[in-house]
């Protein structure tokens, strides 16, 4: 057989090609390598939080505002007592706020309808790539967890969902930075209406410089924690636990 | 390149055939850096596109149930909805997640990597000495005749060949100060994090669906340029060419012999 020069450098890249596929794919099945590209994502969170500080994310205007929003995971609550509450108006429902408070609350939509609003026209990102554009309006977050009054330990607010995916119950998470930034709102209107069952009514989180799945729907329930170990897989949220998505969903 | 020049004997007396030094240690670790840094972003990148395969211009884009936003390229019907195949994605089952875990660890050694070459490069001199296209470089006449060279595979011999041709710099210059930096700030500006940290971006690139497409655009461009380039490696001779990109020595090109017909005019034997 002749093996000419040309011949060489395609077998070379052929098997060059396999190497690296193959290797890749070893490297990203091994704990330590993993491990590595996890603390790239530690890097990330800090690094953005330093450049960050409590800088706003942008606000667009009417004009900007998707002409329609796409709903994305669940779109949906089968539940019938979530269905019977949808059907009144979640008029009877209230939103229970415990853990690590002072003081433990349960509170009706008509009040958080009733605190300061926050009316923002802001932009979601979802992690696969797209965008969309709406006007949101609800309470600051922080009113809320501040009427509960935080304990020292308290280190994280968990969102519980009404809604499952892939038979696990949906839940999120953020820190008190987050939880404190005034963009975070817990919105119960959407471009002027309330939200619509695949939007996540009553209420879901807007935390406007984190990706889409951050913004849970359906929110039942705020638990201040001082860990997220623990709870479910311990990533703090659904996506963190099946699927292995970074917590902090700043990029 | 010219960096030979100083360390070996003056220009002038350099013929084809001579081993003269030619890429600098700092040049030769880039190049090598990004080469590992472009290819895990690119493979990667192309699993992240697989999780939604179209792209839009503005602010927003999305493929809403019935009513998906204008896409410009939508490649959602091709092979079962994930475009690019196992072979070039990294890792080779579909996991946006793992993609991203990658992506974004790279991302610092290409952006560090770039934004350190190029500091040494201006500070050394390089971008002026070696990259910077000059005034008569740029006149139509010799872009034309440099383009009728290349398209003849007529490559520069002798001490001629150290120095780059304007096909090469403007090659090079447009993925040092075009597309890397290009696809480091378009990338930027997709996270929304860094959006509230420097809101300009976003303006700047026109919205993040258009900086996600000028991401994509950035992308395919580097793979464009893999291809010239491999090619003129090979057409130059790769061992020569890889062997200066690892040591640093490059032959010179040996001048080409007289054609038949003149030197039959001159009396020689072919």
């Amino acid at each position: 057989m002749i093996v000419t020069r040309r011949g060489l450098i395609g077998i070379g890249a052929a098997g060059a090609g396999t190497l690296l596929l193959g290797g890749c794919d070893k490297l990203n099945s091994s704990d330590s390598f993993r491990g590595a590209l996890k603390g790239a994502t530690g890097l990330n969170q800090r690094t953005q939080r330093f450049l960050m500080g409590d800088s706003l994310a942008k606000e667009f205007s009417e004009d900007d505002i998707s002409p329609v929003f796409k709903a994305n995971g669940s779109l949906g609550v089968p539940d019938p007592a979530y269905q019977a509450q949808l059907a009144s108006g979640f008029a009877n429902w209230a939103l229970r706020v415990d853990g690590l408070v002072k003081q433990p609350l349960m509170l009706p939509l008509s009040y958080l309808k009733g605190l300061a609003q926050r009316t923002q026209i802001t932009r979601h990102d979802c992690v696969e790539g797209w965008s969309a554009i709406a006007k949101w309006q609800g309470p600051q977050l922080g009113t809320v967890l501040a009427a509960a009054g935080l304990l020292p330990t308290a280190k994280y607010a968990v969102f519980h969902c009404a809604d499952t995916l892939e038979g696990a119950p949906y839940y999120e998470s953020v820190d008190l930075t987050d939880a404190f930034h005034p963009q975070t709102i817990l919105a119960w209107a959407m471009n002027g209406a309330p939200l619509g069952e695949p939007h996540g009514a009553p209420i879901r989180l807007r935390v406007e410089r984190q990706l889409g799945y951050k913004q849970a729907k359906y929110i039942m329930r705020i638990e201040l924690r001082d860990s997220l170990a623990g709870l479910y897989g311990g990533g703090g949220g659904h996506w963190e636990d099946a699927r292995g998505y970074q917590w902090y969903g700043g990029i | 390149m010219n960096e030979a020049a100083a360390e070996s004997a003056p220009e002038a007396e350099l013929r084809g055939g001579d081993l003269v030094r030619r890429h600098r240690l700092v040049t030769r670790l880039w190049h090598w850096t990004n080469v590992v840094a472009v290819t895990v972003m690119l493979m990667s990148g192309l699993m992240i596109f697989n999780a939604h395969p179209r792209l839009y211009w503005g602010q927003f884009g999305a493929n809403a149930a019935g009513h998906p936003d204008r896409a410009w390229l939508d490649l959602s019907q091709m092979n079962g909805g994930v475009p690019f195949p196992g072979w070039i994605t990294i890792p080779s089952h579909y996991s946006l997640a793992d993609a991203r875990l990658w992506h974004f660890a790279f991302a610092w050694l290409l952006g560090l990597a770039i934004a350190g070459y190029l500091l040494w490069s201006l500070l050394t001199g390089h971008i002026k000495r070696d990259l910077a296209p000059r005034a008569a470089e740029l006149a139509p006449s010799h872009l034309w005749h440099d383009i009728k060279e290349h398209a003849a595979l007529r490559f520069p011999t002798g001490p001629a060949a150290l120095q780059y041709n304007i096909l090469q710099k403007l090659a090079y210059g447009g993925v040092l100060f075009v597309l890397l930096p290009g696809i480091i700030l378009t990338g930027l500006t997709m996270s929304p994090g860094m959006n509230a940290a420097v809101p300009f971006l976003v303006d700047v690139f026109g919205g993040r669906q258009s900086a996600r497409s000028l991401h994509f655009l950035c992308a395919f461009g580097l793979v464009a340029f893999f291809f010239i380039h491999i090619a003129m490696v090979v057409l130059a001779g790769p061992i020569n060419e890889v062997r200066s990109m690892i040591t640093g020595w490059y032959r010179l090109p040996r001048e080409r012999a007289v054609p038949v017909e003149a030197s039959r005019e001159k009396g020689e034997q072919p």
